[in-house]
């Protein structure tokens, strides 16, 4: 196998507080290969959003990276210094968030923006950029790209500019994108085309994505594996249709299994009791203990196996035996 | 157990008010700010030493009786030339204890600032309450009169009031007036700025389902001002409150110093520092230098603790 | 069975021109913006209605216009069989409005955070001089969470115990009918499962009838009995879940239904929807959907099609019988 674009190894993001130090993201690894979709789910305050940060160096004060390393294509970035960071973000780095207005500046037109992006990054000419720009907006599915080039973010709909930052993200021909719940805030029909579009752009260049998203349909459809993320750790990594299909970790099985489509044509939903812990309240032993049904004395004392990136699939000492269904 | 048992254990088991503040950011964000804490030391204490000014003064200056005319222009820590009498701070032209009228000094301009922000507050409060959630016309009015407010300084506005309020006071009852009209007067020039914070803040407040929650139970517009938006709108005003607190005293010394404000026989802070300024280059410079510190340390205390106030309130900066 | 809500030609106009001044200035005419549009449905005692839409079809407006937070343009809301923009009794208005309450999507806007949690849950009733002694105890403990939390404040819970609260001063009243709007829409899946489970368990002990708002295909396809599908304001099928989820008969249920993840759906490869919703203010003439419709023919830009009854649904397309057709063909292809 080559190697990978991206590397996250036993990543620790730390947040400092008066009543003491909280660990959004606890001991986290996984890998990202070229050209692969990997989706990092989990629900909210499960730390996913906060991995994503911490790889483009844009954690917010104090929240900061205490332990384990980063390797983009090989070279460590978790400990560069701010500027180093800014030239990495953009070229070798890009990124799509939830709101597509904040991720563009809404006083300049959007053909500067990405002739700036390009300028910056690529070894190329104003001419020569602005061609690319129009290029880059047609392939993203602007309709008359080399007139709207000069229009401004908010002359867009959400969804024209969601694919406006897609096209931003993608112009300096980044090795990563991180795409941090790059459709919650659309409808159901733009989000369809929006992922349909990531999947392709991202296929045809060979670019390793990060999909950070809570809708576990958005993953099955579009990731190649899934990292399932609880109370800051990894809980199961492992390919889409066994993680989604033969959940091995007995939250992802909960997960999978409060979905409406998941309890389909039965009169309740299958729900996991209680609510994910507060960070400062974390329970000892394995973080979700309290709310599974199979927990044992083990996981009340030690917080579960490593999932380091090539052994075992489930943090969990019990994990769910999935007997073969003959189909 | 039954039902009321439990519901009684429950209210038993509720922490009280003190015991919350104790346990909330606010507090530990004050414990953790030097500044805060003295200033807020600071402004206490004035506020204690003017309140209690007849127990703590040495003399009581606006007592004729007390007052010996051979006490004059005694420095301070010195004994007097003729008398032989020590004073702290020294004393005036009249005789008369400068820590002594610092103390009842401060209580009038504290008084009158206390006044006149309550009066802009519970002004300014209603109307930006009323204009933000009935909006329409009331609002249109009620902002457009605030408008133009704004484009006179606040000082021409309170001479203006004090001007035209003098006019129509009989001569006999001026002194007594003046107070009340000072209070007025800055009370109206400063409105306008708790009328616009609270109006922004009802905007906003008013669109949150709570507020829809409300009105589908059939609440009234007074009762959901009142009980539901009131009480979610008063963080910013107090912030304003107390950085209009050192912005009216301030004022008042302004008109005291300008000698529209309080008479001399009731002297502000601002009339001490008027009648000092006088003896400033003929040496007796106490005259003027005490009350003038005196103001400048209870504004920058007060002044201090409304910036604090503004950062710990301030949701973006948490 | 007996209608508790009737909608009958519900339109709802807003008028979103700029400021007289501005508009004198610019000489630009006054914009209308039609949120709801002629829009007719009944909602039977005990059941659950939901309607569908993305975002501008107006099915926000349609509930704040049931529970009366909005009064309609033109068309009346009938609750039990009283309507309330035109009734002039207020005993009989205030006796309809306390059988109706409202669940709101945003479980952190919807609770004052200065109020305590007991508080909270028995305005409602306190606002009509009721006893409330005891009451958000009770009601604390039938949405799952304990009578203690009575004395606590609204951000010392988490989103989904929010959401519980709001389902328990809804229930104080002893409502018939509750307007969900999106109530799960800002909770995580698992906390999800645990609100509508919730909510159906309650629906059942109360006797309750929901109209239930959502843009979520799969929470509608659990929750409703019937379902309405809006696009820019009209609504385009009517139809249960089952008919609704195995033969959609409008293009655009069609859509959506296609565009929808699924779970299942692994490196699916589907062609997605064509075009975005058109700007309410200037809708298409005819057929709102006729821009994005694969089926359109020169009648959709003529016409406004009525609802009519097809294949057991109510469905406001010309083109309904081939759609469906079409469907079908898709399915055995």
């Amino acid at each position: 196998m080559s190697e990978p674009v991206l590397s996250v190894r036993d990543l620790v993001v730390e947040i400092p507080t008066r009543t003491g130090v909280l660990k959004p993201v606890d001991r986290v690894s996984y890998d990202i290969t070229e050209g692969e979709i990997l989706g990092v789910v989990g629900e909210s305050g499960a730390g996913k959003s906060m991995t994503g940060n911490a790889v483009i160096g844009l954690l917010d004060r104090p929240a900061r990276i205490s332990g384990g390393e980063i390797l983009l294509k090989g070279r460590r970035i978790d400990n560069l210094n701010r500027d180093q960071m800014r030239r990495i973000r953009g070229k070798e780095i890009g990124m799509v968030f939830q709101d597509p207005l904040t991720s563009l500046n809404p006083l300049l037109r959007i053909g500067d923006q990405l002739t700036e992006t390009m300028l910056a990054h690529l070894d190329i000419s104003a001419d020569e950029a602005r061609d690319r720009s129009i290029a880059a907006l047609d392939e993203v599915g602007i309709p008359a790209a080399a007139s709207r080039i000069d229009s401004y973010p908010h002359e867009f709909s959400g969804g024209m500019r969601q694919r406006v930052v897609i096209a931003l993200a993608l112009c300096a021909e980044p090795a990563l994108v991180i795409a941090d719940e790059p459709t919650t805030a659309l409808d159901v029909s733009v989000q369809a085309q929006i992922i349909a579009l990531l999947k392709r752009l991202c296929r045809d260049r060979g670019t390793a994505v990060m999909l950070v998203t809570h809708d576990m349909g958005v993953i099955a459809e579009a990731a190649d594996r899934v990292a399932v993320m609880y109370a800051g750790r990894l809980a199961e990594l492992g390919a889409v249709r066994e993680v989604v299909q033969r959940p091995r970790h007995p939250y992802t099985e909960g997960l999978m299994g409060s979905t409406p489509l998941a309890s389909r044509g039965q009169r309740r939903l299958r729900q996991i009791p209680g609510s994910m812990p507060r960070l400062g309240k974390l329970p000892a032993g394995c973080a979700f203990h309290p709310r599974c049904p199979k927990a044992q004395e083990a996981c009340r004392v030690d917080p579960g196996p490593d999932l380091s990136a090539d052994q075992g699939r489930a943090a969990c000492w019990f994990p769910v035996e999935q007997v073969e269904v003959a189909e | 157990m039954s039902d009321m048992d439990v519901i009684e254990a429950a209210k038993a088991a509720e922490k009280g008010r003190i015991a919350r503040f104790r346990e909330s950011d606010f507090f530990w964000k004050f414990r953790a700010s030097p500044v805060a804490m003295v200033s807020f030391a600071v402004t206490v204490i004035l506020v204690l030493s003017a309140v209690f000014a007849p127990l703590i003064a040495p003399y009581n200056p606006f007592d004729p009786a007390s007052l010996n005319l051979m006490n004059g222009f005694s420095a301070p820590g010195v004994p007097n030339a003729f008398t032989g009498e020590t004073f702290f701070l020294g004393t005036d032209d009249q005789g008369r204890d400068v820590f002594s009228t610092i103390l009842y000094g401060m209580r009038i301009s504290l008084f009158v600032g206390f006044a006149a922000v309550s009066f802009a507050l519970v002004l300014g409060v209603t109307l930006g309450l009323i204009a933000g959630y009935v909006g329409g016309w009331t609002e249109t009015i009620i902002m457009r009169i605030a408008d133009v407010q704004l484009t006179f300084p606040s000082i021409l506005v309170a001479l203006l009031i004090f001007g035209v309020a003098k006019g129509f006071t009989p001569v006999e009852y001026r002194d007594q007036m003046a107070i009340w009209v000072l209070i007025i007067a800055i009370g109206l020039s400063d409105w306008v700025q708790f009328a616009r914070v609270v109006r922004g803040a009802t905007l906003v407040e008013r669109n949150k389902e709570y507020v829809q929650a409300a009105r589908l139970i059939g609440r009234t517009s007074p009762a959901i001002m009142l009980r539901h938006i009131l009480p979610n709108v008063l963080s910013p005003v107090l912030v304003i409150a107390t950085i209009s607190l050192a912005l009216a005293i301030i004022a008042e010394a302004t008109l005291s110093f300008l000698g529209v404000g309080a008479p001399p026989t009731q002297p502000s802070l601002g009339t001490l520092i008027r009648i000092g300024q006088g003896f400033l280059f003929s040496g007796e410079w106490w005259i003027l230098l005490y009350p003038a510190a005196t103001l400048l340390t209870l504004a920058l205390a007060v002044n201090l603790l409304g910036d604090w106030l503004r950062d710990a309130l301030n949701p973006r900066l948490k | 069975m007996k209608a508790l809500v009737s909608v009958k030609n519900l339109t709802r106009i807003f008028d979103v021109s700029k400021p007289w001044l501005n508009r004198v200035i610019e000489r630009k005419p006054k914009a209308m913006l039609t949120a709801v549009s002629d829009v007719s449905f009944d909602i039977p005692e005990r059941e659950v209605y939901a309607l569908v839409g993305e975002s501008g079809s107006g099915k926000s407006t349609i509930g704040k216009m049931i529970v009366g937070l909005l009064t309609p343009s033109s068309g009346s809301v009938e609750v039990n069989g009283i309507d309330l923009s035109r009734e002039t009794d207020a005993e009989k208005i205030d006796l309809v409005r306390s059988d109706i309450q409202m669940i709101f999507q945003d479980p952190f806007a919807s609770l004052n955070p200065r109020w305590k949690v007991r508080d909270i849950i028995a305005e409602p009733v306190a606002a009509r001089g009721g006893n409330t002694e005891g009451l958000s105890e009770r009601l604390l403990e039938q949405v799952g969470l304990s009578a203690e939390d009575a004395g606590k404040f609204p951000h010392e819970f988490s989103g989904g115990q929010r959401q519980r609260i709001c389902i328990a001063r809804a229930l104080a009243s002893e409502p018939k009918l509750i307007v969900c709007d999106e109530p799960t829409s800002a909770l995580d899946v698992s906390v999800q499962a645990q609100v509508l489970n919730l909510m159906s368990d309650l629906k059942d002990e109360f006797g309750l009838t929901y109209l239930f708002i959502s843009h979520d295909l799969t929470v509608v396809q659990h929750m409703a009995d019937k379902i309405g599908v809006l696009y820019l304001g009209r609504l385009v099928e009517e139809a249960d879940p089952e008919t609704l989820f195995t033969r959609p008969a409008h293009p655009y249920s069609q859509m959506l239904l296609a565009a929808a993840p699924k779970m299942d759906g692994f490196g699916r490869e589907v062609a997605p929807p064509q075009g975005e919703i058109p700007d309410p203010i200037n809708p298409p003439p005819g057929c709102a959907f006729n821009p994005r419709c694969p089926l359109a023919i020169p009648l959709c830009k003529q016409e406004r099609p009525e609802l009519r009854d097809v294949n057991g649904a109510r469905v406001a397309c010309h083109r309904a019988e081939e759609a469906l057709a079409r469907m079908r063909d898709s399915v055995t292809a």
